[in-house]
């Protein structure tokens, strides 16, 4: 099952090198990893998703508790959550099938956000499976090139 | 008022109650060295850096106290990373500072740069490179910290030259503020109980101790809970010593190289109490039947290691010590009750006794073991390599005190011993100091001979040599059609009684048994470091043996035919 892990951690070079390495050396394959920083300059957030069973997401949590820079961190995935992934494509575009595309664009309220000659480059953001649908859509036209975020997640409400 | 970073490091260091360090000089730092020179701190010169980090990282065992050991940039850094990760695998409280290049050269692949923090990043509890000098003293304290509370660790603190050249306003901190490092300091009663209720319950209980007992210092509140509630007590390698080897309720070690009775009481027993053990893959054998009866309990300060390898019934995170301390106030059965399961352990142990044949005029290497036992009056702090002379001597040496068996269990680290003979005897300057020692083993760490003659240091190294790199020749025995491959050292070995002359220390050989005990009482009654060469029976082999992925009770050999 995938996981999601909010991780928030002390904003010093060479954290995210401690969480990476946590991960590679212990074998945990990570999904997506998004950083950044947050509303105290002190910490960064990480949104982390990873894919196993309860009991290794378990040991995956006590071993990044372990961490001295990891301030804290969450297992999130049964929490009511916002999900979000930008992605940016790069799509060959020639006039004949610009029409195509932009009324994909309107489907999935994509932004064209560069207008090239041959290319476009077109900005979605959402859950993970409605980009993959886009990307879906978008590949015949032939994606020249594409870059994702990763996942940032937030719970709802109060918490 | 401003002192140099040097001056800080050593007053720092001072205010941690440090006043041994292990070391090897170098250019960048040269600032620190001047600083040693001037202070009271006591330098322990060694002749490689690995050298000093196992020299600290057995001082810390046998004391208690953290180890501090200092190297300079690049390779002096590289070269104590065996002993960091050494220190981190056995839970060792060490303090590593290692010199760097300015910071102004950081990055730029200078003269004698290794990114060492980043090299030792996942064997270490935690790293610091040094970026200003009025962080330094938070820094020490922090990593002392880090590095002796909890589940203790390595802390490696890199120094860039500047910054021990730089000044800063000292002020040595009172308190820590790390707001992700939690010990645990609360017990979960409502597991204690529970543990309490299975204990009381199970007919046939095993207690599992490991190192974590021996750091925790819970030596007492285990024999008081195995002799209250009749409880046979099996330990790790790195549990040897917290638990009287000459009790009647000892069972020896388990697993790999354990005794049968051991094994076999865990394959029987229906409650496991593992107490500071992490269910190495050396002591469980093949992991789906091991303890397959047992309901477990598992106390482990690190919440990481319960639930890592096997199932656990119940899970108790917390102070190894403070737990067993809640734990025997509720435990109320009493030894009689076990009577029938102590008397099936019994019975196993004189059916399968640990046993070798000194009967022809080659030395058993277990024979020498033993004799070091009885010379030592089972006093003796016991540093070992890493082979078959370290499971013999966790087999046949009945250690009653923790903190006296210093091996390097978790990465296995031949060339450990010497090193780590020097620390302890550092440490413990009024004990009797044993290097058990493999012929193999010695020559990866031999030039600290060198130390131990420049400070006079009386330990007593016991090369068990059979020309083999013997651990290795067995496996290849059994597993590998006799195939020695890369295994005979015979023709090869120096003359281990010459090096040690040449070294300026005492050496002699035994080829008889009955040489044996006199020229032991000879070397212990010498002044200074003696080396003894023993020859032993080239092809003598460490069993019983669990093969490598099976499960314990289907040992090899080490029983009578």
């Amino acid at each position: 099952m995938r996981h999601t892990l909010a991780v928030t951690v002390h904003n010093y070079p060479g954290v995210l090198n401690r969480v990476a390495g946590l991960f590679g050396r212990r074998g945990y394959n990570i999904e997506s990893l998004n950083v950044g920083t947050t509303d105290n300059p002190q910490f960064s957030r990480m949104t982390i998703v990873v894919e196993g069973d309860n009991l290794f997401i378990e040991q995956v949590v006590k071993q990044l508790h372990k961490l001295i820079d990891v301030i804290k961190v969450s297992d999130i995935t049964d929490e009511p959550t916002v999900n979000r992934d930008l992605v940016l494509f790069k799509v060959q575009a020639e006039p004949a099938v610009r029409g195509e595309i932009m009324q994909i664009c309107e489907i999935f309220r994509l932004r064209i956000v560069d207008f090239g000659r041959r290319s476009l480059i077109l900005e979605a953001t959402g859950e993970k499976n409605k980009l993959d649908a886009i990307e879906d859509a978008l590949r015949p036209f032939g994606i020249i090139e594409m870059v994702r975020t990763g996942q940032v997640s937030m719970v709802r409400g109060r918490r | 008022m401003e002192l140099t970073g040097a001056q800080i490091l050593i007053k720092s260091l001072e205010e941690e109650g440090v006043d041994t360090i292990f070391g090897y000089p170098g250019g960048v730092v040269l600032p620190i060295y001047d600083e040693i020179f001037r202070s009271n701190l006591r330098h322990i010169l060694t002749r490689h850096e690995q050298g000093a980090t196992h020299a600290a990282d057995a001082y810390a065992r046998v004391t208690g106290r953290p180890g501090v050991c200092i190297t300079t940039s690049g390779p002096g850094a590289t070269n104590a990373v065996t002993g960091i990760a050494n220190a981190y695998m056995d839970s060792v409280p060490l303090v590593v500072l290692t010199g760097q290049v300015a910071l102004s050269l950081l990055g730029r692949d200078s003269f004698q740069e290794a990114d060492i923090t980043g090299i030792t990043l996942p064997i270490t509890k935690h790293s610091y490179l040094v970026k200003d000098t009025k962080d330094l003293a938070r820094i020490i304290k922090e990593a002392f910290y880090i590095a002796t509370t909890g589940r203790p660790g390595p802390v490696v603190i890199d120094l860039p030259r500047d910054i021990s050249v730089n000044k800063a306003r000292f002020d040595y901190p009172k308190t820590v503020n790390l707001r992700g490092y939690r010990i645990l300091k609360k017990v979960n009663m409502l597991q204690v109980n529970q543990a309490a209720q299975v204990i009381n319950q199970s007919r046939r209980p095993v207690l599992y101790v490991g190192g974590g007992a021996v750091i925790a210092g819970a030596h007492r509140e285990i024999l008081e809970l195995a002799e209250k509630a009749g409880i046979p007590v099996t330990t790790t390698l790195m549990g040897l010593g917290a638990f009287p080897g000459t009790n009647r309720l000892a069972l020896g070690m388990l697993g790999m190289h354990g005794t049968r009775y051991a094994n076999y009481a865990v394959c029987e027993c229906d409650c496991l109490i593992a107490v500071g053990a992490r269910f190495d893959d050396r002591v469980t054998g093949k992991i789906d039947a091991f303890a397959p009866k047992a309901k477990i309990v598992h106390i482990d300060i690190d919440p990481a290691e319960i639930g890592k390898n096997v199932r656990v019934d119940v899970p108790i995170a917390g102070d190894v010590l403070t737990v067993l301390g809640e734990l025997n106030a509720r435990i109320d059965v009493s030894f009689e009750e076990r009577k029938e399961w102590v008397d099936k352990i019994d019975q196993w142990k004189r059916e399968y006794p640990l046993q070798y044949d000194q009967t022809g005029d080659k030395i058993k290497p277990q024979y020498v073991i033993e004799q070091i036992y009885e010379a030592s009056g089972g006093e003796a702090i016991i540093a070992t390599e890493v082979g078959q002379h370290q499971m013999w001597s966790a087999q046949y040496y009945k250690f009653t005190q923790p903190r006296t068996m210093v091996t390097s269990g978790g990465l296995g680290t031949m060339g450990f011993g010497l090193p780590a003979a020097i620390g302890a005897q550092i440490g413990r300057p009024e004990a009797l100091v044993f290097d058990i020692s493999g012929d193999g083993s010695f020559q990866m760490n031999s030039q600290e001979m060198a130390t131990a003659v420049a400070y006079q240091l009386p330990i007593k190294i016991a090369i068990l040599n059979n020309g083999y790199l013997g651990m290795v020749r067995q496996w290849q025995q059994l597993f590998y059609g006799n195939r020695y491959s890369q295994t005979d050292l015979m023709a090869v070995n120096p003359d281990f009684v010459k090096l040690a002359e040449a070294y300026g220390a005492v050496g002699l050989r035994v080829e008889r048994p009955e040489e044996v005990r006199p020229v032991l009482e000879k070397a212990i009654a010498t002044p200074g470091p003696v080396l003894i060469d023993f020859v032993v029976d080239r092809e003598e082999n460490v069993f019983p043996m669990v093969p490598p992925g099976g499960s314990l009770e289907n040992m090899m050999g080490g029983c009578a035919e």
